[in-house]
Protein backbone atom coordinates (compact mmCIF):
# COMPACT_ATOMS: atom_id res chain seq x y z
CA UNK A 1 0.00 0.00 0.00
CA UNK A 2 1.21 3.55 -1.06
CA UNK A 3 2.06 6.23 1.59
CA UNK A 4 -0.65 8.36 -0.17
CA UNK A 5 -3.24 5.73 0.84
CA UNK A 6 -1.91 5.66 4.38
CA UNK A 7 -2.57 9.10 4.87
CA UNK A 8 -6.01 9.12 3.08
CA UNK A 9 -7.17 6.39 5.50
CA UNK A 10 -5.92 7.95 8.29
CA UNK A 11 -7.90 11.39 7.30
CA UNK A 12 -11.04 9.04 6.77
CA UNK A 13 -10.70 7.93 9.75
CA UNK A 14 -14.13 9.35 11.32
CA UNK A 15 -16.02 7.53 8.12
CA UNK A 16 -14.86 4.40 7.79
CA UNK A 17 -12.57 1.71 9.00
CA UNK A 18 -9.51 2.02 11.61
CA UNK A 19 -6.62 1.83 10.24
CA UNK A 20 -4.53 -1.00 9.63
CA UNK A 21 -1.37 -1.41 11.92
CA UNK A 22 0.26 -3.37 8.82
CA UNK A 23 -0.09 -0.82 6.56
CA UNK A 24 0.54 1.90 8.78
CA UNK A 25 3.92 0.27 10.10
CA UNK A 26 5.49 0.11 6.46
CA UNK A 27 4.62 3.47 6.17
CA UNK A 28 6.56 4.46 9.29
CA UNK A 29 9.46 2.40 8.42
CA UNK A 30 11.79 4.53 6.58
CA UNK A 31 11.18 7.45 8.65
CA UNK A 32 12.27 5.84 11.48
CA UNK A 33 15.30 5.09 9.93
CA UNK A 34 16.15 8.30 8.57
CA UNK A 35 15.57 9.58 12.07
CA UNK A 36 17.68 7.85 13.93
CA UNK A 37 21.39 6.24 12.64
CA UNK A 38 21.16 3.42 14.95
CA UNK A 39 17.86 1.99 13.26
CA UNK A 40 17.83 -1.04 10.69
CA UNK A 41 14.70 -2.85 9.08
CA UNK A 42 15.87 -6.38 8.07
CA UNK A 43 13.48 -8.51 5.73
CA UNK A 44 12.59 -11.74 3.91
CA UNK A 45 10.96 -10.19 1.30
CA UNK A 46 7.76 -10.01 3.08
CA UNK A 47 6.93 -6.69 3.44
CA UNK A 48 9.67 -5.16 1.33
CA UNK A 49 7.51 -4.01 -1.97
CA UNK A 50 4.98 -1.88 0.15
CA UNK A 51 7.94 0.33 1.02
CA UNK A 52 8.33 3.52 -0.78
CA UNK A 53 11.90 3.37 -2.86
CA UNK A 54 12.23 7.10 -2.57
CA UNK A 55 12.35 7.12 0.49
CA UNK A 56 14.13 4.09 1.30
CA UNK A 57 16.51 5.41 -0.97
CA UNK A 58 18.69 7.52 1.56
CA UNK A 59 19.12 4.70 3.95
CA UNK A 60 19.14 1.63 2.00
CA UNK A 61 22.76 0.82 3.52
CA UNK A 62 19.85 -0.08 6.67
CA UNK A 63 16.79 -1.51 4.64
CA UNK A 64 17.90 -4.83 4.20
CA UNK A 65 16.14 -7.63 2.28
CA UNK A 66 17.89 -10.83 2.56
CA UNK A 67 15.57 -12.63 0.68
CA UNK A 68 13.65 -15.55 1.37
CA UNK A 69 15.94 -17.00 4.14
CA UNK A 70 14.57 -16.85 7.67
CA UNK A 71 17.25 -18.54 9.62
CA UNK A 72 19.48 -15.90 8.10
CA UNK A 73 16.50 -13.33 9.07
CA UNK A 74 17.32 -13.08 12.97
CA UNK A 75 20.74 -14.30 12.91
CA UNK A 76 21.45 -10.89 10.61
CA UNK A 77 19.54 -9.09 13.23
CA UNK A 78 22.06 -10.09 16.06
CA UNK A 79 25.37 -9.78 13.77
CA UNK A 80 23.56 -5.62 13.37
CA UNK A 81 22.55 -5.46 17.84
CA UNK A 82 26.52 -6.95 18.03
CA UNK A 83 27.45 -3.71 16.04
CA UNK A 84 25.45 -1.61 17.94
CA UNK A 85 22.20 -1.08 15.51
CA UNK A 86 19.15 -1.41 16.56
CA UNK A 87 17.17 -3.83 14.12
CA UNK A 88 13.66 -3.72 13.23
CA UNK A 89 12.70 -7.51 11.98
CA UNK A 90 9.81 -8.08 9.67
CA UNK A 91 7.83 -11.27 8.58
CA UNK A 92 4.82 -13.22 8.97
CA UNK A 93 4.60 -14.98 12.96
CA UNK A 94 5.34 -18.36 11.59
CA UNK A 95 8.43 -17.83 9.81
CA UNK A 96 9.51 -15.07 12.23
CA UNK A 97 9.35 -17.21 15.54
CA UNK A 98 8.31 -20.74 14.51
CA UNK A 99 11.13 -21.31 11.76
CA UNK A 100 14.17 -19.57 12.97
CA UNK A 101 13.25 -20.21 16.66
CA UNK A 102 16.92 -21.61 17.31
CA UNK A 103 18.20 -18.23 16.13
CA UNK A 104 15.66 -16.49 18.40
CA UNK A 105 16.53 -17.90 21.13
CA UNK A 106 20.62 -18.05 20.61
CA UNK A 107 21.55 -15.28 18.45
CA UNK A 108 19.05 -12.54 20.43
CA UNK A 109 18.12 -14.25 23.59
CA UNK A 110 22.09 -16.51 24.25
CA UNK A 111 24.01 -13.61 22.67
CA UNK A 112 22.10 -10.72 25.06
CA UNK A 113 20.99 -8.52 22.44
CA UNK A 114 17.72 -6.63 21.71
CA UNK A 115 15.86 -6.68 18.42
CA UNK A 116 11.99 -5.17 17.45
CA UNK A 117 10.17 -8.08 16.22
CA UNK A 118 7.06 -7.03 14.72
CA UNK A 119 5.51 -9.65 12.47
CA UNK A 120 2.08 -9.63 10.37
CA UNK A 121 -1.28 -11.34 9.90
CA UNK A 122 -2.40 -12.06 13.50
CA UNK A 123 -3.41 -15.73 14.14
CA UNK A 124 -5.19 -16.39 10.86
CA UNK A 125 -5.44 -12.96 9.06
CA UNK A 126 -5.19 -14.93 5.78
CA UNK A 127 -7.97 -17.38 6.19
CA UNK A 128 -7.88 -18.77 2.63
CA UNK A 129 -3.78 -19.34 3.21
CA UNK A 130 -4.39 -22.11 5.21
CA UNK A 131 -1.80 -23.61 8.32
CA UNK A 132 1.64 -22.82 6.80
CA UNK A 133 0.56 -19.19 7.32
CA UNK A 134 -1.08 -19.17 10.85
CA UNK A 135 0.09 -17.19 13.48
CA UNK A 136 -1.25 -18.35 16.65
CA UNK A 137 1.67 -20.03 18.68
CA UNK A 138 3.98 -16.91 18.54
CA UNK A 139 3.23 -15.74 22.15
CA UNK A 140 3.66 -19.18 23.70
CA UNK A 141 6.32 -19.73 22.00
CA UNK A 142 8.43 -17.07 23.09
CA UNK A 143 6.81 -17.72 26.44
CA UNK A 144 9.78 -20.70 26.30
CA UNK A 145 12.28 -17.59 26.26
CA UNK A 146 12.99 -14.83 29.31
CA UNK A 147 13.62 -11.74 28.81
CA UNK A 148 10.70 -10.76 25.90
CA UNK A 149 8.36 -7.94 25.77
CA UNK A 150 5.31 -9.02 23.83
CA UNK A 151 2.88 -6.16 22.33
CA UNK A 152 -0.35 -6.87 21.10
CA UNK A 153 -1.66 -3.62 19.89
CA UNK A 154 -5.33 -3.39 19.26
CA UNK A 155 -5.21 -0.42 16.92
CA UNK A 156 -2.73 1.43 14.68
CA UNK A 157 -2.29 4.34 16.80
CA UNK A 158 -1.15 1.82 19.88
CA UNK A 159 1.05 -0.33 17.63
CA UNK A 160 2.98 2.62 16.35
CA UNK A 161 2.80 4.38 19.64
CA UNK A 162 4.88 1.00 20.99
CA UNK A 163 6.87 0.89 17.78
CA UNK A 164 8.46 4.33 18.67
CA UNK A 165 9.32 3.28 22.20
CA UNK A 166 11.04 -0.02 21.43
CA UNK A 167 13.45 1.80 19.19
CA UNK A 168 14.21 3.81 22.12
CA UNK A 169 15.11 0.88 24.05
CA UNK A 170 17.61 -1.86 23.71
CA UNK A 171 16.26 -4.96 24.92
CA UNK A 172 14.34 -7.76 22.71
CA UNK A 173 10.53 -6.77 22.17
CA UNK A 174 7.41 -8.57 20.03
CA UNK A 175 4.81 -6.78 18.49
CA UNK A 176 1.71 -8.84 17.09
CA UNK A 177 0.53 -6.81 14.30
CA UNK A 178 -3.18 -7.98 13.42
CA UNK A 179 -5.91 -6.96 10.56
CA UNK A 180 -8.20 -6.69 13.55
CA UNK A 181 -8.53 -3.57 15.23
CA UNK A 182 -10.53 -2.14 18.11
CA UNK A 183 -12.71 1.05 17.06
CA UNK A 184 -10.61 3.38 19.45
CA UNK A 185 -7.05 2.73 20.69
CA UNK A 186 -6.44 2.02 24.55
CA UNK A 187 -3.37 3.45 26.82
CA UNK A 188 0.16 1.91 26.07
CA UNK A 189 1.72 2.03 29.14
CA UNK A 190 1.96 -1.81 30.17
CA UNK A 191 -0.40 -1.73 32.34
CA UNK A 192 -4.40 -3.46 31.63
CA UNK A 193 -6.55 -0.72 31.75
CA UNK A 194 -9.96 -1.10 33.20
CA UNK A 195 -12.88 -0.67 30.45
CA UNK A 196 -15.87 -1.88 32.94
CA UNK A 197 -16.15 -2.57 36.67
CA UNK A 198 -18.39 -6.12 38.28
CA UNK A 199 -18.77 -7.93 40.57
CA UNK A 200 -18.92 -11.62 39.45
CA UNK A 201 -15.47 -11.73 37.88
CA UNK A 202 -12.64 -10.50 35.61
CA UNK A 203 -12.54 -10.72 31.76
CA UNK A 204 -9.08 -9.79 30.26
CA UNK A 205 -9.36 -8.77 26.81
CA UNK A 206 -6.28 -8.81 25.06
CA UNK A 207 -5.77 -5.99 22.41
CA UNK A 208 -7.75 -6.74 19.56
CA UNK A 209 -10.13 -8.74 21.19
CA UNK A 210 -11.60 -5.62 23.14
CA UNK A 211 -14.18 -4.66 21.42
CA UNK A 212 -16.01 -7.92 20.70
CA UNK A 213 -15.16 -8.68 24.52
CA UNK A 214 -16.97 -5.67 26.05
CA UNK A 215 -20.14 -6.50 23.80
CA UNK A 216 -19.76 -10.31 24.26
CA UNK A 217 -20.48 -8.86 27.83
CA UNK A 218 -23.25 -6.52 27.44
CA UNK A 219 -25.52 -6.69 30.59
CA UNK A 220 -23.34 -9.10 32.48
CA UNK A 221 -21.98 -8.27 35.73
CA UNK A 222 -17.94 -8.33 35.28
CA UNK A 223 -14.98 -6.20 35.36
CA UNK A 224 -13.47 -6.29 31.92
CA UNK A 225 -9.81 -5.32 31.69
CA UNK A 226 -7.28 -4.42 28.69
CA UNK A 227 -4.33 -5.55 27.77
CA UNK A 228 -2.07 -4.33 24.89
CA UNK A 229 1.16 -5.74 25.94
CA UNK A 230 1.02 -9.55 27.85
CA UNK A 231 4.44 -9.57 28.58
CA UNK A 232 5.67 -8.71 31.47
CA UNK A 233 1.85 -9.78 32.33
CA UNK A 234 0.52 -7.23 34.49
CA UNK A 235 -0.63 -9.01 37.67
CA UNK A 236 -0.41 -5.76 40.08
CA UNK A 237 -3.89 -4.43 38.14
CA UNK A 238 -5.19 -7.79 37.65
CA UNK A 239 -5.29 -8.23 41.70
CA UNK A 240 -5.39 -4.89 42.76
CA UNK A 241 -8.67 -4.86 40.44
CA UNK A 242 -10.17 -8.52 41.45
CA UNK A 243 -13.29 -8.80 43.06
CA UNK A 244 -14.64 -12.35 42.82
CA UNK A 245 -11.33 -14.16 42.16
CA UNK A 246 -12.52 -16.25 38.80
CA UNK A 247 -10.78 -14.75 35.44
CA UNK A 248 -11.44 -15.26 32.05
CA UNK A 249 -8.64 -14.94 29.09
CA UNK A 250 -10.05 -13.71 25.72
CA UNK A 251 -6.69 -13.89 23.88
CA UNK A 252 -6.76 -13.80 20.12
CA UNK A 253 -3.58 -16.55 19.58
CA UNK A 254 -3.59 -20.03 21.15
CA UNK A 255 -5.83 -20.65 24.17
CA UNK A 256 -4.49 -20.76 27.60
CA UNK A 257 -1.55 -19.06 26.36
CA UNK A 258 -1.72 -16.26 29.31
CA UNK A 259 -3.03 -19.10 31.81
CA UNK A 260 -0.07 -19.63 33.78
CA UNK A 261 0.22 -16.09 34.19
CA UNK A 262 -2.59 -15.82 36.07
CA UNK A 263 -1.97 -18.88 38.08
CA UNK A 264 1.05 -16.78 39.04
CA UNK A 265 -0.49 -12.98 39.59
CA UNK A 266 -3.13 -14.85 41.60
CA UNK A 267 -0.85 -18.16 43.13
CA UNK A 268 -1.61 -17.16 46.63
CA UNK A 269 -5.63 -16.82 46.41
CA UNK A 270 -7.91 -19.73 45.86
CA UNK A 271 -9.25 -19.31 42.03
CA UNK A 272 -10.03 -20.35 38.84
CA UNK A 273 -9.34 -19.66 35.24
CA UNK A 274 -10.92 -19.97 31.93
CA UNK A 275 -8.72 -19.60 28.78
CA UNK A 276 -10.32 -18.43 25.40
CA UNK A 277 -8.38 -18.23 21.95
CA UNK A 278 -7.04 -20.22 19.22
CA UNK A 279 -7.82 -23.85 19.61
CA UNK A 280 -4.85 -26.45 19.74
CA UNK A 281 -6.33 -28.78 16.73
CA UNK A 282 -5.50 -28.13 13.12
CA UNK A 283 -8.81 -27.12 11.63
CA UNK A 284 -8.05 -27.95 8.12
CA UNK A 285 -10.58 -24.90 7.16
CA UNK A 286 -10.10 -21.76 4.97
CA UNK A 287 -13.31 -19.55 4.43
CA UNK A 288 -13.19 -16.04 6.31
CA UNK A 289 -11.56 -14.95 9.68
CA UNK A 290 -15.30 -14.70 11.15
CA UNK A 291 -15.60 -18.48 10.38
CA UNK A 292 -12.53 -19.15 12.27
CA UNK A 293 -13.51 -17.01 15.25
CA UNK A 294 -16.61 -18.96 15.64
CA UNK A 295 -15.26 -22.14 15.13
CA UNK A 296 -12.66 -21.57 18.09
CA UNK A 297 -15.43 -20.12 20.43
CA UNK A 298 -13.99 -16.38 20.60
CA UNK A 299 -16.56 -14.78 18.30
CA UNK A 300 -18.86 -12.16 20.47
CA UNK A 301 -21.55 -15.23 20.74
CA UNK A 302 -19.01 -17.73 22.12
CA UNK A 303 -17.42 -15.05 24.41
CA UNK A 304 -20.80 -14.49 25.83
CA UNK A 305 -21.65 -18.15 26.03
CA UNK A 306 -18.46 -18.77 27.60
CA UNK A 307 -18.33 -16.52 30.00
CA UNK A 308 -21.87 -17.08 31.14
CA UNK A 309 -21.65 -20.60 31.71
CA UNK A 310 -18.42 -20.00 33.82
CA UNK A 311 -18.95 -17.37 36.02
CA UNK A 312 -22.91 -17.39 35.67
CA UNK A 313 -22.71 -13.60 36.13
CA UNK B 1 48.78 -5.46 14.95
CA UNK B 2 50.66 -7.64 16.73
CA UNK B 3 48.84 -8.01 20.55
CA UNK B 4 50.17 -11.46 21.60
CA UNK B 5 52.00 -10.72 24.73
CA UNK B 6 53.90 -14.75 24.36
CA UNK B 7 55.00 -16.94 21.70
CA UNK B 8 53.74 -19.60 19.70
CA UNK B 9 55.09 -22.40 22.14
CA UNK B 10 53.59 -21.38 24.89
CA UNK B 11 49.89 -22.26 23.78
CA UNK B 12 50.45 -25.99 24.41
CA UNK B 13 51.30 -25.66 27.78
CA UNK B 14 47.82 -23.53 28.39
CA UNK B 15 45.89 -25.90 26.65
CA UNK B 16 47.02 -28.82 28.72
CA UNK B 17 45.98 -26.46 31.69
CA UNK B 18 42.34 -27.19 30.25
CA UNK B 19 40.90 -30.85 30.82
CA UNK B 20 37.98 -32.75 30.48
CA UNK B 21 36.90 -32.55 27.09
CA UNK B 22 39.16 -34.57 25.75
CA UNK B 23 36.30 -35.72 22.90
CA UNK B 24 37.21 -32.38 21.52
CA UNK B 25 40.95 -32.47 21.56
CA UNK B 26 40.98 -32.51 17.44
CA UNK B 27 38.57 -30.23 16.60
CA UNK B 28 40.33 -27.96 19.31
CA UNK B 29 43.87 -28.08 17.67
CA UNK B 30 42.19 -28.37 13.92
CA UNK B 31 41.74 -24.12 14.78
CA UNK B 32 45.20 -23.86 16.35
CA UNK B 33 47.11 -22.20 14.31
CA UNK B 34 44.76 -20.42 12.48
CA UNK B 35 43.82 -18.72 15.98
CA UNK B 36 47.28 -17.97 16.83
CA UNK B 37 47.69 -16.19 12.96
CA UNK B 38 44.87 -14.20 13.59
CA UNK B 39 45.43 -12.90 16.89
CA UNK B 40 48.88 -12.59 16.49
CA UNK B 41 49.45 -11.03 13.30
CA UNK B 42 46.06 -10.29 11.29
CA UNK B 43 43.11 -8.41 14.16
CA UNK B 44 42.85 -5.36 15.10
CA UNK B 45 42.24 -5.80 18.44
CA UNK B 46 43.31 -4.76 21.90
CA UNK B 47 42.89 -6.48 25.44
CA UNK B 48 42.41 -3.01 27.05
CA UNK B 49 39.76 -1.87 25.06
CA UNK B 50 38.17 -4.63 24.19
CA UNK B 51 34.72 -3.15 23.65
CA UNK B 52 36.49 -0.40 20.89
CA UNK B 53 33.31 0.16 18.29
CA UNK B 54 36.34 -0.10 15.56
CA UNK B 55 37.84 -3.33 16.54
CA UNK B 56 37.99 -6.17 14.14
CA UNK B 57 35.22 -8.86 15.16
CA UNK B 58 35.96 -12.34 15.34
CA UNK B 59 33.68 -14.66 15.47
CA UNK B 60 34.51 -18.34 16.51
CA UNK B 61 31.09 -20.25 15.32
CA UNK B 62 32.28 -23.38 15.72
CA UNK B 63 32.39 -23.01 19.22
CA UNK B 64 33.00 -26.82 20.00
CA UNK B 65 36.29 -27.55 21.68
CA UNK B 66 37.48 -24.29 22.76
CA UNK B 67 40.72 -24.90 24.15
CA UNK B 68 43.00 -23.69 21.72
CA UNK B 69 40.67 -20.71 21.09
CA UNK B 70 41.04 -19.86 25.56
CA UNK B 71 44.59 -20.30 24.96
CA UNK B 72 45.05 -17.82 22.59
CA UNK B 73 42.66 -15.72 24.34
CA UNK B 74 45.34 -15.94 27.34
CA UNK B 75 48.23 -15.45 25.06
CA UNK B 76 46.44 -12.81 23.61
CA UNK B 77 45.98 -10.82 26.99
CA UNK B 78 42.00 -11.26 27.16
CA UNK B 79 42.36 -13.90 29.95
CA UNK B 80 44.78 -15.08 32.75
CA UNK B 81 46.73 -18.12 33.05
CA UNK B 82 44.60 -19.03 36.36
CA UNK B 83 41.46 -19.09 34.81
CA UNK B 84 42.33 -21.64 32.20
CA UNK B 85 42.64 -23.99 35.24
CA UNK B 86 38.61 -23.44 36.14
CA UNK B 87 37.95 -24.83 32.49
CA UNK B 88 33.83 -26.08 33.14
CA UNK B 89 33.88 -25.83 36.18
CA UNK B 90 30.42 -24.05 38.06
CA UNK B 91 31.65 -20.25 38.68
CA UNK B 92 34.26 -20.48 35.49
CA UNK B 93 33.97 -18.22 32.64
CA UNK B 94 35.18 -20.83 30.37
CA UNK B 95 32.77 -23.40 29.31
CA UNK B 96 33.33 -26.10 26.55
CA UNK B 97 31.66 -23.91 24.68
CA UNK B 98 32.19 -20.05 24.17
CA UNK B 99 30.12 -17.65 25.88
CA UNK B 100 30.53 -13.83 25.06
CA UNK B 101 28.59 -12.73 28.09
CA UNK B 102 31.25 -14.27 30.31
CA UNK B 103 34.57 -14.13 28.68
CA UNK B 104 35.95 -11.07 27.62
CA UNK B 105 37.11 -10.66 23.86
CA UNK B 106 34.96 -13.37 22.74
CA UNK B 107 32.29 -11.98 20.21
CA UNK B 108 29.77 -14.19 20.14
CA UNK B 109 28.33 -17.25 22.37
CA UNK B 110 28.63 -20.41 19.94
CA UNK B 111 28.25 -23.97 20.54
CA UNK B 112 25.21 -25.11 18.66
CA UNK B 113 26.35 -25.17 15.00
CA UNK B 114 25.22 -22.87 11.91
CA UNK B 115 24.63 -19.41 13.64
CA UNK B 116 27.94 -17.37 13.39
CA UNK B 117 27.99 -17.46 9.62
CA UNK B 118 24.56 -15.22 10.00
CA UNK B 119 25.74 -13.00 12.76
CA UNK B 120 28.44 -12.44 10.82
CA UNK B 121 26.86 -10.75 8.38
CA UNK B 122 24.63 -8.80 10.30
CA UNK B 123 27.37 -7.39 12.01
CA UNK B 124 29.41 -7.03 8.87
CA UNK B 125 26.12 -5.16 7.57
CA UNK B 126 26.37 -2.59 11.16
CA UNK B 127 29.70 -1.93 10.56
CA UNK B 128 29.48 -0.70 6.90
CA UNK B 129 26.19 0.77 7.55
CA UNK B 130 27.95 3.03 10.16
CA UNK B 131 30.54 3.77 8.18
CA UNK B 132 33.54 1.71 9.87
CA UNK B 133 35.98 0.00 8.09
CA UNK B 134 36.80 -2.73 10.87
CA UNK B 135 36.90 -6.25 9.63
CA UNK B 136 34.40 -9.35 10.32
CA UNK B 137 36.08 -12.97 11.02
CA UNK B 138 33.99 -16.25 11.15
CA UNK B 139 35.42 -19.24 11.77
CA UNK B 140 33.48 -22.40 10.86
CA UNK B 141 34.04 -26.14 10.46
CA UNK B 142 33.85 -27.95 7.09
CA UNK B 143 31.17 -30.43 8.95
CA UNK B 144 29.44 -27.41 10.40
CA UNK B 145 28.99 -26.33 6.80
CA UNK B 146 26.46 -29.35 6.80
CA UNK B 147 23.77 -26.78 8.31
CA UNK B 148 21.60 -25.12 6.38
CA UNK B 149 21.73 -22.16 7.51
CA UNK B 150 25.78 -21.44 6.47
CA UNK B 151 23.98 -21.34 3.04
CA UNK B 152 21.67 -18.64 3.47
CA UNK B 153 24.45 -16.55 4.29
CA UNK B 154 27.17 -17.44 1.98
CA UNK B 155 24.45 -16.83 -0.60
CA UNK B 156 23.27 -13.30 0.89
CA UNK B 157 26.87 -12.14 1.45
CA UNK B 158 27.91 -12.69 -1.72
CA UNK B 159 24.93 -10.92 -3.47
CA UNK B 160 25.81 -7.54 -0.83
CA UNK B 161 29.38 -7.57 -1.44
CA UNK B 162 30.30 -7.82 1.79
CA UNK B 163 34.20 -7.16 1.14
CA UNK B 164 34.93 -6.94 4.67
CA UNK B 165 34.27 -10.17 5.72
CA UNK B 166 35.96 -13.04 5.63
CA UNK B 167 34.89 -16.74 6.10
CA UNK B 168 37.98 -19.16 7.59
CA UNK B 169 37.00 -22.85 6.83
CA UNK B 170 39.06 -25.24 8.81
CA UNK B 171 38.99 -28.30 6.41
CA UNK B 172 40.01 -31.41 8.37
CA UNK B 173 37.70 -33.65 6.19
CA UNK B 174 35.14 -33.99 8.96
CA UNK B 175 31.78 -34.23 7.01
CA UNK B 176 30.49 -37.28 6.59
CA UNK B 177 28.89 -36.64 3.17
CA UNK B 178 32.04 -34.71 2.42
CA UNK B 179 32.16 -31.41 -0.65
CA UNK B 180 32.95 -32.82 -3.45
CA UNK B 181 34.76 -30.42 -5.67
CA UNK B 182 36.27 -28.65 -2.08
CA UNK B 183 34.96 -26.19 0.23
CA UNK B 184 36.39 -22.98 -1.65
CA UNK B 185 33.89 -23.70 -4.84
CA UNK B 186 31.01 -23.64 -2.53
CA UNK B 187 31.58 -20.20 -1.90
CA UNK B 188 33.04 -19.46 -5.35
CA UNK B 189 29.91 -19.64 -7.33
CA UNK B 190 28.01 -17.49 -4.56
CA UNK B 191 30.46 -14.80 -5.40
CA UNK B 192 33.47 -15.09 -2.75
CA UNK B 193 36.70 -14.76 -3.72
CA UNK B 194 38.87 -18.17 -2.34
CA UNK B 195 41.95 -18.67 -0.77
CA UNK B 196 42.60 -22.79 -0.08
CA UNK B 197 45.71 -22.85 2.07
CA UNK B 198 47.76 -25.21 4.44
CA UNK B 199 46.32 -24.62 7.73
CA UNK B 200 49.24 -25.21 9.54
CA UNK B 201 51.47 -22.80 7.67
CA UNK B 202 51.73 -19.55 9.92
CA UNK B 203 53.23 -17.52 6.74
CA UNK B 204 50.91 -18.82 3.95
CA UNK B 205 47.80 -17.83 6.31
CA UNK B 206 49.17 -14.54 6.98
CA UNK B 207 48.85 -13.87 3.42
CA UNK B 208 45.44 -15.71 2.62
CA UNK B 209 43.88 -13.11 5.32
CA UNK B 210 45.63 -10.37 4.20
CA UNK B 211 46.05 -10.26 0.88
CA UNK B 212 43.78 -7.72 -0.83
CA UNK B 213 41.20 -9.64 -2.95
CA UNK B 214 39.48 -8.12 -5.94
CA UNK B 215 36.47 -6.48 -5.93
CA UNK B 216 33.79 -5.89 -3.77
CA UNK B 217 33.70 -9.46 -2.46
CA UNK B 218 33.69 -11.17 0.98
CA UNK B 219 36.81 -13.80 1.03
CA UNK B 220 36.89 -17.77 2.50
CA UNK B 221 39.51 -19.17 3.35
CA UNK B 222 39.93 -22.89 3.30
CA UNK B 223 42.66 -24.04 5.65
CA UNK B 224 43.43 -27.71 5.28
CA UNK B 225 44.45 -29.57 8.41
CA UNK B 226 44.58 -33.06 8.82
CA UNK B 227 41.52 -35.26 8.70
CA UNK B 228 40.24 -35.94 11.85
CA UNK B 229 40.61 -39.01 13.23
CA UNK B 230 37.30 -40.95 13.23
Amino acid sequence: MSTATIEQTDAHLDDGPPPDARDRFYGLLPELVAADPRVAVVLAEIGASYLDPEKVAPVRDRVINLGIREQLLISTAGGLALAGLRPIVHTFAPFLLERPYEQVKLDLGHQDVGAVLVSAGGSYGWPAGGETHFGQRDVALLDTLSGWTVHVPGHADEAEEMLRDALRRDDRIYIRLDGLSNAAPGPVDGRMSVLRRGSRGTVVAVGPMADRTLAAVDGLDVTVLYASTVRPFDAGTLRRTLGAPDVVLVEPYLRDTSTAEVSRALGGIRHRTLGLGVGPDELRRYGTREQHDAAHGIDVEGIRRSVIDFLHP
Amino acid sequence: MTTTRRPYDDLAGLMTRMTGDEKHDHSATSTLDVLWVLYDRVLRIDPRAPDDPDRDRFLLSKGHGPMAYYAVLAAAGFLDDAQLDTFGEWDSRLGHHPDRVLVPGVEIGSGSLGHGLGLAVGTALGLRATGRDARTVVLVGDAELDEGSNIEAVQYAGRAGLDRLSAVVIDNASASQGWPGGIAARFAVEGWSTTDVDGRDHDALYRAFTSDPPGDRPHAVVAHVEPKES
